[in-house]
């Protein structure tokens, strides 16, 4: 599917809790024709989406897939390994997870991640083009702090990834979100995006939050 | 019922609090502070007690039910309930006989805020595994609600054995507990919570409340698909009452910035500071300040969601016993009235848990 140089703003969600319907309200708003999955199935979670994203399409994770080249991963962390290797082939595939060992159980592979989750989750999903963005600021702020483009004050999101035309392409979805875009370096370098790292949870512009990022991506 | 029935209770996580030298006190005695400050709540006119589940050195509240019949024995109006019990890694059996036995011994008095939890220490204290997470909760929630609702009960499912045209005493003399889910922000679970019919119960920790307008809205919506009547909805979050702005501000920081530090650093939150402090008192969800400071935020926000219940998580931290009886004493006798004044002219809708059509009451009585 070309669709996005087709023009189209199509985006894809894997995870229908407080995060993926926060992601797809924040899309639609945007524009996107968003596509929507939960782990049940669709009926299942099309009032979810009628009421917190409403103009989302509620569809299966393979319809998911199908829909766009750019797809957010916002499973809680301890199910992605239940989703096949070759799911997202060739696809733009955005990790919005994080790791918590409170909710998701001890992991030891993902607790020690000497180079963060993301490469854990690459590692799983070797044909998907992993970047790691859209983890790092607090769920609700993407209704709360997203702006248009030259606002003073405009909150700042870092994306990370090998792929440098997808990580391009993770800027321009930032940005269309409301949110200035900060390219973080390679995917080990995301590991300064995740919790206990500086700037986890906390709202920056994007030159405090490229300052905050410049140690972990010049030293990747 | 044509008047909505506010309730304005207190939570209490069971925090190890401090002497007034700031020397950790004993957990014998923080439990039996604990009971003092629930029968003081009850003199001063406070609606509800309700006590946590955690099993963790800091917070003394492994063992709800034992305190709140401690508690029960010592007053005659208060209600008493759980802040949540963490049901997925409880035994719904043993969850009926220990607040049905707190019902008879309270006189009609018990309530339930049951949720999955969302610290998951119970999990492998109990032999659980997180990987059934979401299976464990909608189970045992399932098994509750009938025993609740439905004696004999005849049910199988996969955590625990089977039980046919079973009774489990005693039998509920009003033929029901109030029993609501509590949720922390998950569609799924305000589904769920619609979907049994029950009351919902949402945690906010921080963030304005106005976020949650759309859950509300999720909730009532799937309350009528699934062919509920509407249900009460209320709301638990964090605060203190002292005489003035300032002097609950310095009450409460120190032990907040404490706490909220030692959850930074165990879950990845971002760290506690005074901006962010004073940012969640003015716009989020911390109810701190004087008694005019509270009762206006709280007004204000059961009135825009529409709230027939708050709790006030008093007190974070490690707090010492005599300020806590300070802020009790001033939600009690100065906040709670001053809520329902506010709210007199401009009610929440007219629905109430003790309504014998709502929440599991709905059942023929056992």
């Amino acid at each position: 599917m070309s669709s996005a140089e087709a023009g189209e703003r199509r985006l894809g969600i894997v995870g229908a809790g407080r995060v993926g319907t926060t992601i797809a309200r924040a899309a639609v708003a945007a524009g996107y024709n968003v596509a929507i999955s939960g782990s049940a199935a669709a009926e299942r979670i099309a009032l979810i989406v009628e009421v917190l994203a409403p103009g989302a399409q509620p569809l299966s994770t393979d319809e998911v897939v199908r829909h766009a080249d750019l797809i957010v991963l916002a499973v809680p962390m301890h199910r992605f390994r239940e989703l096949p290797h070759d799911l997202f082939a060739g696809k733009i595939l955005i990790d919005a997870m994080n790791y918590w060992e409170e909710i998701d159980g001890a992991d030891p592979e993902l607790a020690s991640a000497p180079a963060g989750t993301s490469v854990v989750v690459q590692e799983w999903f070797p044909s998907a083009r992993v970047v790691k963005s859209l983890n790092h600021i607090t769920y609700y702020k993407f209704d709360e702090d997203r702006r248009p483009q030259g606002v003073p004050g405009r909150v700042a999101m870092a994306a990370a990834g090998n792929d440098r035309a997808a990580v391009a392409a993770v800027m321009q979805l930032i940005d269309r979100l409301g949110f200035d875009a900060v390219d973080a370096g390679p995917l080990q370098a995301g590991r300064v995006l995740e919790p206990d790292g500086p700037v986890f949870g906390a709202s920056y512009g994007a030159d405090e939050l490229s300052e905050l990022l410049m140690p972990a991506a010049s030293s990747a | 019922m044509t008047t909505p029935e506010l309730e304005l209770g207190l939570d209490t996580f069971g925090y190890i609090t401090v002497d007034e030298s700031g020397k950790p006190l004993s957990p014998d005695a923080v439990i039996r502070n604990y009971v003092e400050e629930a029968v003081f709540a009850d003199s001063v006119g406070i609606d509800s007690f309700n006590i946590g589940e955690h099993y963790r050195p800091d917070f003394m509240d492994s063992a709800a039910h034992v305190m709140l019949a401690a508690i029960a024995g010592r007053t005659k109006r208060i209600r008493l309930g759980t802040a949540v019990t963490v049901l997925s890694t409880q035994d719904p059996v043993r969850v009926y006989t220990n607040y049905a036995t707190l019902d008879a011994v309270s006189n009609g008095r018990a309530q339930l805020v049951v949720g999955r939890g969302s610290l998951t220490e119970s999990f492998p204290l109990f032999g659980f595994d997180l990987a059934d997470y979401e299976d464990l909760f909608e189970e045992k929630l399932d098994l509750l609600t009938r025993l609740l609702r439905d004696q004999p009960v005849t049910w199988s499912g996969k955590f625990r054995s089977p039980l046919v045209n079973q009774y489990v005493t005693p039998a509920l003399p009003q033929g029901h507990i109030p029993t609501w889910v509590g949720v922390g922000g998950s569609p799924q679970s305000v589904v769920r919570a619609a979907r049994f019919g029950l009351p919902l119960m949402l945690a906010v920790i921080g963030g304005p409340p106005g976020r949650f307008a759309p859950l509300v809205d999720l909730y009532k919506r799937a309350l009528d698909a699934y062919g509920h009547a509407p249900l009460p909805i209320g709301m638990h979050s964090h605060g203190y009452v002292a005489r003035t702005d300032q002097e609950a501000v310095d009450i409460q920081y120190p032990y907040w910035e404490e706490t909220f530090e030692q959850a930074a650093r165990e879950r990845g939150w971002a760290r506690p500071t005074m901006e962010r402090f004073q940012a969640e008192r003015a716009s989020g969800s911390l109810y701190i300040g004087s008694a005019e400071t509270v009762a206006t935020k709280i007004a204000a926000m059961m009135r825009l969601l529409g709230l027939s219940r708050f709790d006030l998580a008093y007190a974070t931290g490690r707090v010492p016993h005599q300020q806590r009886m300070a802020t009790i004493e001033l939600y009690g006798r100065e906040v709670i009235p001053r809520v329902r004044e506010l709210l007199a002219n401009h009610p929440v809708p007219p629905i109430s848990s003790r309504q014998p059509s709502t929440g599991v009451a709905a059942q023929p009585r056992v």
